[in-house]
């Protein structure tokens, strides 16, 4: 545990040298913002349009017992926002991207791959993690941009076609509480989160031991520790960014 | 043989070089020198330890003890970058190939090229088409490396690793799985590049024939050390029972490998 944590940092150290020193490979960067986006809209865009759909049918089976109902709207845009749309599009794009990034570093390193990069004078840390570490750290931001959307869409659909609430009401309800501080705090937390699941991901490919079932290994462990990081870490985010 | 004497400083130095992989020695103070501009091959026992001897020259491997040093220099006892820059005077080619999958095999041979040079397009083009040409795959550069058979991406590696024209080369069993044909191409390709770069090389192979003709020096590498380091022609003629039982392929001559012999 300690002993992985250690490194955790001396890859997170390697990455940020990688990452300021030349050379820049942007091409690489936008191939990886391209294969973690396209990944991951599909699986964030339902994930996000259902969450919201089911918080409007619970906070209203809920508030309407004190006849809060007018509330909904708030609440859903806000857990959307601040909680729910950075923390799930963390665990769909670890499942997708994450998990394919520990997968293709795994099989480069059992198949001496990453030793051919390093014959061949490249820095196996940066050539690699560098580009899916930004990206990551760029495209979670996008993805919760969008989730937010789709969680107060699909609050919308489920209180006014479902609920009956009133569309105009129900909209100014969504947005009169909500502040720009709910945004960024969502925003910021998206993006460590983009930035832990690759990192994590791409070290535990990158440390790979013992052929295709190795490979195998790295993959799951990598979707089970940056599950726990992203949940243990979002509690102490949100102390942070209250 | 004077410290001064700038020739005199090997290529490749490897001084009482140990390693182990999990409790298990496979390099035990393992000394070896090669001299600039000559050609070494490493003979032994599948499993003995050579691609871990290759590893350790171009610093893949750490040694667990012991010093490793390219033109004088310990790698290990300078920087990362500073290693790096040492990498780059290598070229190697790797047993199973280690083409990178996500590339073409154009991309692949062009790697090195790209990321170590200025030339331009149409030149890392021509390098690439020359180097395929040598290795006798002319006009396979659109393909990935899966659409490849083995022996093919082996030669594909090959390419790879003389693309930058580099001083030192290290050749992990070039050879192993190609036709007779193929085999001398790549035999000829070189007895062409020593004659004409002179670079140090060092090649592990199981087939004899290819050692003799590629060799100034033939070594035997045998529990965790070069036993054996001869040029051709005495290594072909040694009566040593190891160099004896290998160049004749016999397992029962070969003490340590005998599980066949019944008798006491
Ligand atoms: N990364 C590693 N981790 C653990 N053990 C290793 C590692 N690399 C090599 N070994 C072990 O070291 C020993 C020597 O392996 P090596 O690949 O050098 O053999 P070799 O002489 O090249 O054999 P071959 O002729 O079959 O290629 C083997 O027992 C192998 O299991
Ligand atoms: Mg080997």
């Amino acid at each position: 545990m300690l002993e992985g944590f250690g490194r955790f940092c001396e890859l997170l150290y390697r990455t940020i040298l990688g990452a300021v020193r030349p050379p820049y490979d942007l091409k690489a960067l936008r191939d990886q913002v391209v294969r973690v986006g396209v990944d991951s809209v599909p699986v964030v865009f339902l994930t996000t349009l259902f969450t919201g759909a089911v918080m409007a049918l619970q906070t209203f089976n809920g508030f309407a017992r004190f006849h809060a109902e007018a509330y909904v709207g708030s609440v859903v845009a806000i857990s959307m926002l601040r909680e729910l749309s950075p923390v799930l599009s963390g665990l769909m794009v670890t499942g997708r991207a994450g998990s394919a990034m520990a997968a293709e570093l795994g099989t480069m390193r059992v198949t001496e791959q990453i030793d051919a990069l390093v014959s061949l004078a490249t820095d196996p840390v940066q050539y690699l993690f560098v580009p899916r570490v930004l990206a990551g750290i760029i495209v979670l931001p996008m993805l919760v941009v969008l989730g937010n959307a789709m969680g107060i869409g699909g609050g919308y659909l489920v209180a006014v076609k479902i609920l009956g609430a009133n569309p105009v009401i129900y909209m100014d309800n969504t947005f009169q509480y909500l502040r720009m501080n709910d945004l960024w705090s969502g925003l910021i937390k998206a993006a460590f989160f983009g930035g832990l699941l690759s990192l994590i991901g791409c070290q535990r490919g990158f440390d790979t031991e013992g052929g295709a079932e190795g490979v195998g290994r790295s993959t799951t462990t990598a979707v089970v520790i940056v599950s726990l990081a992203i949940l243990v870490s979002d509690f102490f985010l949100t102390k942070v960014l209250f | 043989m004077g410290a001064a004497d700038v020739t005199a400083v090997p290529a490749v130095r490897l001084t009482g070089v140990s390693k182990a992989f999990g409790g298990k020695n496979v390099l035990s103070g393992l000394d070896l020198e090669v001299p600039v501009g000559t050609s070494l091959v490493v003979l032994g026992k599948s499993g003995v330890g050579k691609s871990v001897l290759l590893k350790h020259v171009i610093g893949l491997l750490k040694p667990d003890s012991g010093r490793v040093e390219v033109g004088g220099v310990d790698i290990w006892s300078v920087s990362a970058r500073e290693r790096d820059q040492i990498r780059r005077r290598f070229g190697m080619s790797f047993q199973e190939g280690a083409l990178f999958d996500s590339m073409t095999v154009g991309e692949n041979i062009s790697f090195p090229l790209r990321r170590h040079t200025r030339m331009s397009v149409a030149q890392v083009r021509d390098r690439v088409a020359e180097c395929l040409e040598l290795v006798r795959l002319p006009g396979i550069e659109a393909k990935g490396p899966s659409e490849l058979s083995g022996g093919m991406r082996r030669r594909v590696g090959f390419a790879r690793a003389i693309a930058l024209k580099p001083e030192i080369l290290l050749f992990d069993e070039p050879t192993t799985g190609l036709d007779p044909i193929n085999t001398d191409a790549l035999v000829r390709v070189i007895q062409k590049l020593r004659e004409s770069l002179r670079p140090t090389a060092i090649t592990i192979t199981h087939d004899l024939k290819v050692a003799f003709q590629v060799a100034d020096r033939v070594a035997l590498l045998e529990a965790g050390r070069i036993r054996i380091d001869l040029p051709p022609a005495d290594f072909e003629a040694s009566d040593d029972p190891r160099v004896v039982a290998f160049v004749q392929g016999d397992s029962a001559m070969d003490e340590e490998t005998a599980p066949l012999e019944v008798s006491g």
